[in-house]
């Protein structure tokens, strides 16, 4: 009895389960769903200041251990060679919708007056990690190249690779000018390590941390995500159907 | 539950119907009904992306875990298959649903006295005798006949009072308390919390009740005829049966 009880349950709960796949697979359905991270982006938005920090923490907060997730060490021959030369000849290209594109040598990134914020960091699986960041913040590096009135995004073009892809990730100017968005190129007062995305990477504070990308070369502003790589703002969102607003 | 008598019995033994759940409260539970099993099934598919608890503000791979939990199997979540990004898709979409039919239903109840009225348990009901009572007709299976079916009993107004006003506002809060720019809009909302991770213990403590109190509601609605129970969830009307002392 009551075997063939949880046999019953099982079975309504996988004919359940495979209605919810078949729902899941169908691109209609999908959209609908999708539709909600319009609607959590626009009430997040309403209801935070624009420039509302993310909380800032004391030393005594942090993880005793910051873990790295995604890529710990890009596969490709240029950056093997970088890591040999422990950085000395990275730069950082800014173009795309700018009035005076920008080959930044990292050392004069480091260089720059910098802020530094005891923040926590959220990946999308759930877990936390509070560090200690080092950076210049975006705003200084897109007023020196003169940002274009047209631009709507600023793209990140990384070093690691997935598979043939190239790691990429966007932002909209709201968080692009958030007094906490910086160029990180220290954590918890070292360089950055090659696992946390050496030697530059993004701290975006209010969202996730797919978000926040490693190992950058390349920041380029744009009208429309449409066109770059897969045309999501990511390639977590291209490759997985991942949000591009990271609201939760 | 409004007593409103609809048929006049025509002898002593006939039963009675009487509408018992209005329309907001039954459009409401058959929301709920689908929304909080989707709710329960994502998100025991976004807990297999990373099956650790903790407290306080941080916690990852390295720090102590007060729970580790297992990974659970495809028929209970949505999707079946590994797919943190698809779970999510359901699991943000439907939180709005969820969210929205709380404070909709929140609202509507305070508003018609639904609360009041029929939640709310009375001075008397609280007694501790009265609970013990209560307890021991449940255990022996004696159910409210008569009358006295009219209204929710003490364990019932106890129960639904938890899960109304306690564990639902607490899973849509716990949810927000987690979402890194509500950190920024909100910063008392995750501090009130105890911390983010902490709040992502709280959300899966509460959804484990909220699971814990469907497996004892459908077991209820078995035992006290389902046929009338979910015919009166569906239609409203409810037939009473005569209680012992009355016949």
């Amino acid at each position: 009895m009551i075997s063939r009880r949880k046999f019953i349950a099982a079975g309504t709960s996988g004919i359940l389960v495979a209605g919810c796949d078949r729902l899941d697979r169908s691109e209609t359905f999908r959209g609908i769903l999708r539709s909600s991270e319009g609607l959590t982006m626009k009430a997040q938005r309403l209801i935070t200041p624009r420039d509302a920090l993310a909380p800032e923490y004391s030393a005594a907060d942090m993880s005793p251990i910051f873990r790295s997730n995604g890529t710990r060490l890009p596969n490709t021959n240029e950056y093997a060679r970088h890591l040999t030369e422990n950085f000395a000849n990275w730069r950082v290209i800014v173009d795309g919708l700018v009035a005076s594109p920008l080959s930044i040598p990292i050392q004069k990134l480091r260089a720059l007056p910098h802020r530094t914020q005891i923040t926590r960091h959220d990946c999308v699986e759930g877990w936390s990690a509070i560090g200690k960041w080092h950076g210049v913040p975006l705003a200084t590096i897109l007023g020196a190249a003169g940002l274009s009135t047209r631009a709507k995004y600023i793209v990140f073009h990384c070093a690691d690779r997935f598979g043939a892809r190239q790691y990429y990730e966007s932002i909209d100017l709201i968080d692009a000018f958030h007094p906490q968005t910086i160029l990180a190129w220290a954590m918890n007062d070292r360089l950055l390590p090659v696992p946390n995305g050496a030697p530059l990477r993004l701290r975006v504070e209010r969202q996730l941390g797919y978000k926040q990308a490693k190992y950058i070369q390349r920041i380029e502003a744009v009208e429309s995500l449409a066109g770059v790589y897969g045309g999501r703002g990511g390639y977590w969102e291209d490759t997985n159907d991942y949000e591009w607003y990271a609201g939760i | 539950m409004d007593r409103i008598e609809i048929d006049e019995p025509a002898t002593a033994e006939a039963s009675q119907v009487v509408v018992r759940h209005r329309l907001g409260t039954r459009i409401w539970h058959w929301v709920n009904a689908v929304t909080v099993f989707v709710m329960l099934m994502s998100g025991l598919m976004i807990s297999n992306a990373h099956p650790r608890l903790y407290w306080g503000n941080y916690g990852a791979n390295f720090d102590h875990a007060w729970l580790q939990l297992p990974r659970f199997p495809g028929w209970l979540t949505i999707p079946s298959y590994y797919s943190l990004s698809g779970a999510r898709r359901w699991h943000l979409a439907f939180a709005w649903l969820f969210a929205a039919g709380l404070v909709i239903f929140l609202l509507i109840s305070l508003w018609n006295r639904h609360v009041q009225r029929d939640l709310a348990p009375t001075r008397d009901e609280l007694r501790p005798r009265h609970i013990w009572h209560d307890i021991k007709e449940h255990a022996r299976l004696n159910f409210p006949t008569g009358e006295a079916a009219t209204r929710y009993n003490t364990l019932q107004k106890l129960s639904y009072g938890a899960v109304i006003f306690v564990l639902l506002p607490l899973l849509v809060l716990s949810g927000l308390a987690m979402a890194p720019a509500m950190s920024a809009a909100w910063p008392w909302l995750v501090e009130t919390f105890g911390g983010r991770q902490s709040a992502r213990s709280i959300h899966f403590l509460c959804a484990a009740a909220v699971g814990l109190f469907i497996i004892l509601h459908l077991i209820m609605v078995a035992l006290a005829g389902p046929v009338n129970e979910i015919g009166s969830m569906i239609t409203g009307r409810f037939r009473l049966r005569k209680g012992a002392e009355q016949q």
